[in-house]
């Protein structure tokens, strides 16, 4: 696996029990965390107004530009957010949020382990206050801010790297394939989609709404990233893709009904993800076909399997480019047959 | 609620009543804002105005209007055969996208009802134009057009409003704003969805943009379009299309329910690898054109290229 792929080479996770180990490490590295994180928040009040809010449907609004978007419930049981964002834009995510709406903070849910959708865990955290109950209420000056929730491959992740300061780290995790809450008068699930993009993969559906926030195993700018070295594999985010596809319908002709919010990108319905998807099985097909014929990386490169896609999901970006895409998808497809 | 940045239009063309030298600098102009090739938008608005010589400076669209079906009858009709993409000024992405189509992919039922798209949708089917007036001005703030075919509803907002954020969606008829120019109700349409220039698998993405001219001449409605698109086109994709007024038309609704056809595995896509579509010869081998003439670009699409075109037939390149 290459570098320009994959990062930093983390060790696969095997189990839960890293949980234990890591816990205590985590309670007294929160301190400094929150610093850290206030820190950025001071750094990030200099910035200018960057951001774009945009309302979705019922409770759901988005808030993009801050590298990625932000999915945001807003209503009587106050702000529920998908995401964070990167942590230098995390003032003004808690400025537009509170444009929005004057709720209280409750939940972060995280559906991807990266600076850009965790970044703005700790100071949003810390200006936000979960519901608390039983012994917490009876411990004097304890502040436990938002929740935020992830898979528990994420807080593994997380722990392992040594990137992701503990003061980002999801304070509730789920390990089963659905973890599910009510908020603002409807039922939202976050959906685990598990070796996609990595193993830390969730949708978040607000059922009411009838809007997901899908992350980035979809997202109008660029190819699907797969970090395979994370646990990501082309076969994971087909299925996600398809999850969506399975979640979502329609309305009249192809048309609106059940909205979908990329990771980076505009507003999307039903057919923007079947296009994407087409568009994304039929790289891997190539691809899956000419490995069966015995073709090398180096000549399905040549033969360019994605070439009529490339000026519009390949431009502008080094850090994941057409040629690499491809190469993780013959990466991960060599993998799956080893 | 959107906090998006309102776009700058140039200010609105005044309109002469007659043609004069400076008019025709001042609807080059207009098209400067899009972008348009000069040389084909030079030419269009040049007729535009050889047709906006009445001292009345709009005309009246309002009407039910019949689709001729002896022009673009292919079209219009039974749809275009595959491999078909003579006349489109394809880039080299745009034909591989074309030739990796498979029309199975139609019985997929997340497919199967997704309608024709702003810059087709007149190609198919009869049209119904009718407007919208504000009730203390008069003044038209949006014209409505509904093409049969898929019934599919636009509308072109005259009111100056902006244009949707980065962030809204896009739809399969996009975004329409309108203005004058002489006789022709020029319409500009962004936001549009991913979606098919022609029914055979040419598609546009979803950043193409379309401008339009509808003008009238008696009972014949004129739509010229012109579709720009960085990613599937070497030029912009112009045609025009006529209707005639037939004040008995009625327009049928056009319900429609995707479900499952065919029986396959989750996730699958049909589509032909690259060189493998087995279909796609068949188009110029049964009518005899060059290979280079059926998978279309924009040098195919000048008449020049007869020429060009006559080499290849002599030199054998249709068998």
């Amino acid at each position: 696996m290459t570098a320009s792929i994959v990062g930093r080479r983390i060790p696969r996770i095997r189990g839960t029990d890293r949980i234990r180990g890591t816990k205590r490490i985590r309670e007294t590295n929160r301190i400094r965390g929150m610093l850290a994180c206030f820190a950025m928040l001071g750094l990030s009040t200099a910035m200018g107004q960057s951001l774009r809010t945009t309302h979705v449907e019922g409770p759901v609004w988005l808030i993009s530009g801050a590298r990625g978007n932000v999915v945001v419930s807003a209503g009587d049981n106050g702000i529920l957010l998908v995401d964070s964002g990167s942590a230098e834009y995390s003032a003004e995510l808690i400025q537009a949020i509170e444009n929005i709406s004057g709720g209280t903070i409750r939940y972060v849910v995280n559906t991807r382990l990266h600076p850009d959708r965790v970044g703005g865990n700790g100071a949003i955290r810390a200006a936000g206050d979960t519901f608390t109950g039983g012994n917490a209420t009876q411990i004097g000056g304890v502040d436990v801010g938002a929740a935020v929730i992830g898979h528990e491959n994420l807080l593994l992740r997380m722990v392992i790297d040594a990137d992701f300061d503990v003061g980002l780290q999801p304070t509730e995790t789920f390990f089963a394939p659905r973890f599910d809450l009510y908020f603002n008068n409807e039922p939202v699930e976050v959906i685990y989609q598990p070796n996609a993009i990595d193993d830390t993969n969730a949708i978040v559906h607000f059922r009411r709404s009838d809007v997901i926030a899908a992350g980035d195993v979809f997202r109008l700018d660029s190819w699907p990233y797969i970090d395979l070295e994370n646990g990501g594999s082309i076969e994971g985010v087909l299925d996600a893709l398809n999850d969506l596809l399975d979640m979502a319908i329609a309305d009249t002709l192809s048309e609106g009904g059940t909205l979908i919010v990329p990771g980076h990108g505009r507003i999307c319905d039903e057919s923007d993800v079947l296009r994407y998807r087409d568009m994304v099985t039929i790289v891997h097909d190539r691809i899956r076909a000419w490995m069966d014929r015995g073709m090398s990386l180096a000549e399905i490169k040549q033969a360019e399997p994605a070439f009529e896609y490339d000026s519009r999901y390949g431009r502008g970006r080094d850090d994941w480019t057409t040629d690499m895409f491809v190469e993780a998808v013959y990466l991960s497809l060599g993998s799956s047959r080893q | 609620m959107s906090s998006v940045a309102r776009i700058q239009y140039p200010e609105p063309v005044e309109l002469p009543d007659r043609v004069h030298p400076e008019r025709s600098r001042v609807v080059v102009g207009v098209f400067g804002h899009l972008g348009i090739c000069l040389r084909m938008r030079s030419v269009i608005c040049m007729a535009l105005l050889a047709l906006s010589g009445s001292a009345v400076a709009q005309v009246d669209l309002v009407g039910e209007w019949r689709s001729i079906r002896h022009e673009d009858q292919i079209e219009r009709g039974p749809g275009p055969e595959i491999g078909d993409f003579t006349g489109l000024p394809l880039n080299e992405a745009g034909r591989r996208r074309g030739l990796s189509w498979s029309a199975s992919l139609l019985t997929v039922p997340e497919h199967q009802c997704s309608p024709h798209p702003a810059n087709y949708a007149a190609m198919h089917g009869n049209l119904r134009i009718w407007k919208q007036v504000d009730p203390q001005s008069l003044d038209t703030v949006a014209w409505h057009l509904l093409h049969e075919s898929y019934n599919r509803f636009r509308v072109v907002y005259m009111d100056g409003r902006p244009r949707p954020g980065d962030d809204e969606r896009h739809t399969w008829q996009g975004f329409s704003t309108g203005r004058w120019v002489g006789n022709a109700l020029e319409i500009t349409t962004t936001d549009m969805k991913e979606s098919r220039i022609r029914r055979n698998g040419v598609e546009h993405s979803d950043e193409a943009v379309l401008v339009e001219f509808l003008t009238r001449h008696g009972d014949v409605l004129t739509l010229i379009s012109i579709l720009e698109d960085p990613h599937r086109l070497e030029e912009p994709y112009i045609h025009t299309r006529n209707f005639i007024l037939d004040t008995n038309q009625t327009m049928r609704p056009y319900p429609c329910r995707g479900t499952v056809e065919i029986d396959r595995p989750r996730g699958q896509v049909p589509h032909f690898l690259p060189g493998e579509n087995t279909f796609a010869e068949e188009f110029r081998i049964n009518h005899g054109i060059p290979r280079e003439a059926a998978l279309g670009g924009a040098a195919t699409t000048l008449p020049e290229y007869r020429e060009r075109l006559r080499e290849l037939l002599n030199s054998g390149e249709s068998r």
